[in-house]
């Protein structure tokens, strides 16, 4: 299994993964305080087109996961929405925080 | 049986060649989570890979990746793939029959229910696994092909690799031969210059002649050399519809001996035929049905 | 009100006047006689070289509101721009109006003499950099206009750009005036872009850093058009004038696109003795001319010539007898200047001969093939190259909209998707190049043909390609990376985008910020 962690909406630990090529995303979950909810800093070449729907995408894998109280960094080189889903479910699994719901 | 004229590894953990893998044309995509992904990177690419698997157009490229070896990452990388439906497993550094048969338990573990079985091609890049072809080419169930990884092997070896492959002649007939014998499709070694086009195709062609009936690809470029290699040319679609015209009429006539151009026409002969007019019909040639 | 491709362009422009809409690629027909610069005279004995610019601003002189003018063949090297304009704001001098046919990051300094007011007007044909934002973010009080490299040469020739002073980057010149563009530290080749204005200002002032005994040879640019030589410690930067070899491009997806452009060349049955053919500088269109010259020399064709922005790699062509000619307006390369320094067969033309709409026959229209970049395309097949996906202005139409108009077969190439952008869209932020003038689309998942071509349509379907409905495209590169917000634009015009023919296509409007 990939992580079975007892309380696993918890982020013990800062996770990051993905890069700064071309189509990829850097992204880094750092844990928040009890209660600060989810935060996300973004970063984008086509913010203007797709700011949104990133967000979305965001939220949608870390709702999935049952994640809360994070803080979010993402450096978006162009990434299509499986990558950045990807890279989210890489960086909360390194950060301990991915949920029995399953990690893809 | 699937064309795997070209299989194309694509790095498993670069968004940017998955996403575009599918618009070379190669008959088979590689999407690799083995040699082109550092170790630490191993989860990453396991996530990209399943992602791109449930959402990338591969087009009519099989879909095929290629895990870590079971000792290492393979069995978690089993576990997240298989469920995201992959046409085909690539299993490396296969040594025996024993080895296929432990990824097959673990596939069949992880398989949804009503998916579409993934099948499994053996890479063959050890001396230990070419010397027990046979014995791999016979295992039951999901293998559909061998193919032979002749970097490792000649390194195994002690024996320099050179563009004309002396080499590996023994390898690639062994390999050739296993599959043969067990029904199954043999695939040859990469041409690891990727700048040398006519280098590749004397290596491709060496490999047709020899009897292999695909190659593995490790750049977009090469595979229209490839393709022009093991495309069928019209002079052999001829052959191949007057060996099925024979063979047709012989049945007919309650003939179990049919002979073209006097000489006689059997079973290994029709065989290569039925595969030539696959193949055209694939490039979109008319030919008889 | 709209013109003919449904673009909205007000009837007056403030600081541009009133606007002439664009009608069609061949609409509009000139109806004036050709400028007519001062007539001069020169008596034996007077020198024409000059210590100093300020000393050339003074003798000419140089007064608030004129319009200098200079070429872009130093491209981000140039040193002549920022020294004649840091010349006139020492003097004092206002409300310049600087006609430079490209401006290049080099030329940032030219931000704070628009803040301060030595310059209050910009026209060019494509511009990159700095000044390219500050005036996509409305530096200026007037639009800039964005002219082809074609109309650019017309509007000099027609009357419609009257230059007061050519300042003329020389690599090379005598103390008489005489100027070439290959020999000295700032070697660039051709000097094409700089004809119109040596041909049509009033006074034309050589910039030099290299003077040779009289008489220079070659001569490009003569004695008789040039009224003053001025020497400066230096005039360019090499390393930004020349680049290294161009390199065909590695990316597999682009030499997939090249590879499918070179087959729809060939699939439109132009691939034949006496085939001519321009591509840009950029790695995926010189890679068309890779897998077209593998063509030529499997069926031994003998091209007639190649045209355009000359690189090595076409000077290669010539040399092995791929083409028989080159006709060269910009060399981008040391291979480039070398050859047209040395080979006849290399000929080194004008803006006007190349592409200008309104002359006796420029030399696009000669053209069979021109392989073309695109920053968008909409399913009119509008094409954009001014405006980047954040709006703000990073090109410029260039040859774009003069080479598409010419040839026999334009062909766009591009990336269905760059990044994550989807590259065709309903309708482009900014045309540049009407669809009626562009008609094969070729990506790496499928090849767009233009309605208006039916039989090029059978031709290509015939030859196997993937041929696919420009809609169909685009759904299919929207599929992969989802539907993309549109941009939202103020109402402020910060750019007129004239067709070649001087007609408004477009305009640039800022963007919200």
């Amino acid at each position: 299994m990939m992580v079975a962690a007892d309380k696993e909406e918890e982020v013990r630990k800062i996770g990051q993964a993905g890069t700064l090529e071309s189509n990829d995303v850097m992204i880094t979950v750092v844990p928040g305080k009890a209660g600060s909810g989810v935060f996300i800093e973004l970063t984008s070449i086509v913010k203007d087109q797709y700011g949104d729907a990133i967000r979305r995408t965001l939220l949608d894998v870390v709702a999935e996961q049952g994640s809360r109280d994070l803080y979010i960094t993402v450096a978006d080189r162009g990434a299509l929405d499986c990558t950045i889903r990807a890279r989210l479910l890489t960086a909360l699994t390194r950060a301990g925080a991915v949920g029995k719901k399953g990690v893809v | 049986m699937s064309l795997r004229r070209t299989m194309l590894f694509i790095p498993g953990n670069n968004p940017g060649m998955l996403q575009n893998g599918g618009v070379f044309g190669a008959d088979s995509v590689i999407l690799d989570l083995e040699d082109a992904v550092a170790p630490q990177e191993k989860d990453a690419a396991r996530f990209l890979v399943a992602q791109a698997l449930k959402t990338v157009d591969y087009g009519t490229s099989e879909k095929v990746v290629r895990i870590n070896p079971l000792d290492t990452f393979g069995a978690k990388d089993i576990q997240m793939i298989v469920p995201c439906q992959p046409d085909v497993l690539l299993v490396p550094k296969v040594e025996s029959a024993q080895d296929i048969e432990g990824v097959t338990r673990l596939v069949a573990q992880a398989e949804m229910e009503g998916q579409k079985p993934v099948q499994l091609i053996a890479l063959l890049e050890t001396a230990k696994g070419i010397a027990l072809a046979y014995q791999i080419a016979q295992t039951k169930g999901r293998l559909v092909a061998l193919a032979l990884g002749a970097e490792d092997y000649t390194a195994g070896l002690g024996a320099a690799r050179t563009k004309e492959g002396q080499e590996i002649f023994t390898a690639r007939s062994l390999v050739i031969n296993a599959a043969a014998a067990a029904g199954i499709q043999s695939l040859d070694t990469p041409f690891t210059d990727a700048n040398d086009e006519d280098g590749l195709y004397q290596d491709a062609l060496t490999g047709k002649e020899l009897g292999f009936k695909g190659k593995l690809a490790i750049n977009p470029r090469q595979i229209d050399v490839i393709h022009g290699v093991l495309n069928p040319t019209a002079a052999t679609i001829e052959w191949a519809e007057a060996v099925v015209q024979a063979i047709r009429k012989a049945e007919a006539e309650g003939s179990g001996v049919a002979s073209l151009h006097g000489k006689m026409v059997d079973a290994p002969i029709v065989a290569r035929a039925e595969h030539i007019l696959q193949l055209a019909r694939k490039l979109g040639v008319e030919v008889m049905q | 009100m709209k013109n003919s491709i449904g673009r909205e362009i007000p009837e007056v422009i403030e600081g541009y006047g009133k606007t002439i809409p664009f009608a069609g690629a061949f609409t509009i027909q000139p109806a004036m006689n050709r400028q007519a610069p001062k007539v001069k005279s020169m008596h034996p004995g007077r020198q024409k070289v000059v210590d100093t610019l300020e000393s050339v601003f003074q003798q000419i002189p140089i007064t608030d509101g004129m319009t200098l003018s200079f070429h872009h063949h130093f491209r981000n090297g140039d040193g002549v721009v920022n020294q004649v304009l840091a010349t006139a704001a020492a003097l004092g001098i206002k409300n310049l109006k600087v006609a430079l046919s490209s401006v290049f990051p080099v030329h940032e300094t030219l931000i704070a003499h628009m803040k301060n007011g030595v310059v209050t007007s910009l026209d060019t044909n494509y511009m990159s950099g700095p000044v390219a934002k500050a005036v996509a973010n409305g530096v200026l009080a007037a639009p800039v206009v964005l002219r082809t490299h074609g109309g650019r040469a017309r509007a000099i020739e027609c009357g419609q750009l009257p230059i007061d002073v050519a300042f003329i980057a020389a690599p090379a010149a005598d103390e008489y005036g005489n100027l070439n563009g290959v020999q000295g530290p700032a070697a660039c080749g051709s000097l094409g872009y700089a004809f119109p204005d040596a041909e049509y200002a009033d006074h034309v002032v050589a910039v030099t850093d290299y003077i040779v005994e009289y008489p220079l040879a070659p001569i490009s640019i003569p004695q008789c058009r040039v009224d003053y030589v001025v020497k400066v410690d230096c005039a360019g930067d090499p390393k930004g004038i020349v680049s290294g070899t161009t390199k065909i491009t590695k990316d597999p997806v682009g030499l997939k696109i090249a590879a499918m452009a070179a087959k729809v060349i060939e699939a439109a049955g132009l691939l034949k003795n006496g085939f001519s053919f321009q591509t840009g500088a950029g790695g995926v269109s010189l890679a068309v001319a890779h897998f077209v010259r593998q063509r030529m020399e499997q069926e031994q064709i003998v091209g007639s010539f190649a045209l355009g922005g000359i690189t090595g790699y076409m000077v290669e062509m010539l040399e092995k007898g791929f083409f028989k000619k080159l006709i060269d307006v910009q060399g981008f390369d040391l291979e480039a200047i070398r050859s047209i320094q040395t080979n006849p067969n290399h000929l080194e033309v004008s803006a006007n001969f190349y592409a200008s709409p309104f002359n006796a026959g420029c030399a696009v229209n000669k053209l069979d093939v021109v392989v073309l970049g695109a920053t968008e395309i909409d399913v009119d097949f509008h094409v954009n190259v001014v405006t980047g996906s954040d709006g703000v202005i990073m090109g410029g139409s260039g040859g774009h909209a003069d080479a598409a108009a010419g040839a026999k077969v334009t062909i766009v190439v591009a990336n269905l998707l760059r990044g994550r952008l989807p590259i065709i869209v309903d309708q482009v932020l900014t045309a540049t190049t009407p669809g009626e003038t562009i008609d094969v689309f070729v990506t790496e998942r499928g090849v767009a043909v233009n309605p208006q071509r039916p039989e090029l349509l059978q031709q290509l379907v015939a030859a196997g390609l993937p041929v696919k409905e420009i809609q169909e495209l685009k759904a299919m590169a929207e599929k992969i990376a989802g539907v993309p917000q549109k941009l939202k634009t103020s109402d402020r015009i910060v750019a007129v985008v004239e067709y070649r023919d001087g007609s408004v296509i477009d305009v640039v409007r800022q963007v919200n910020q």
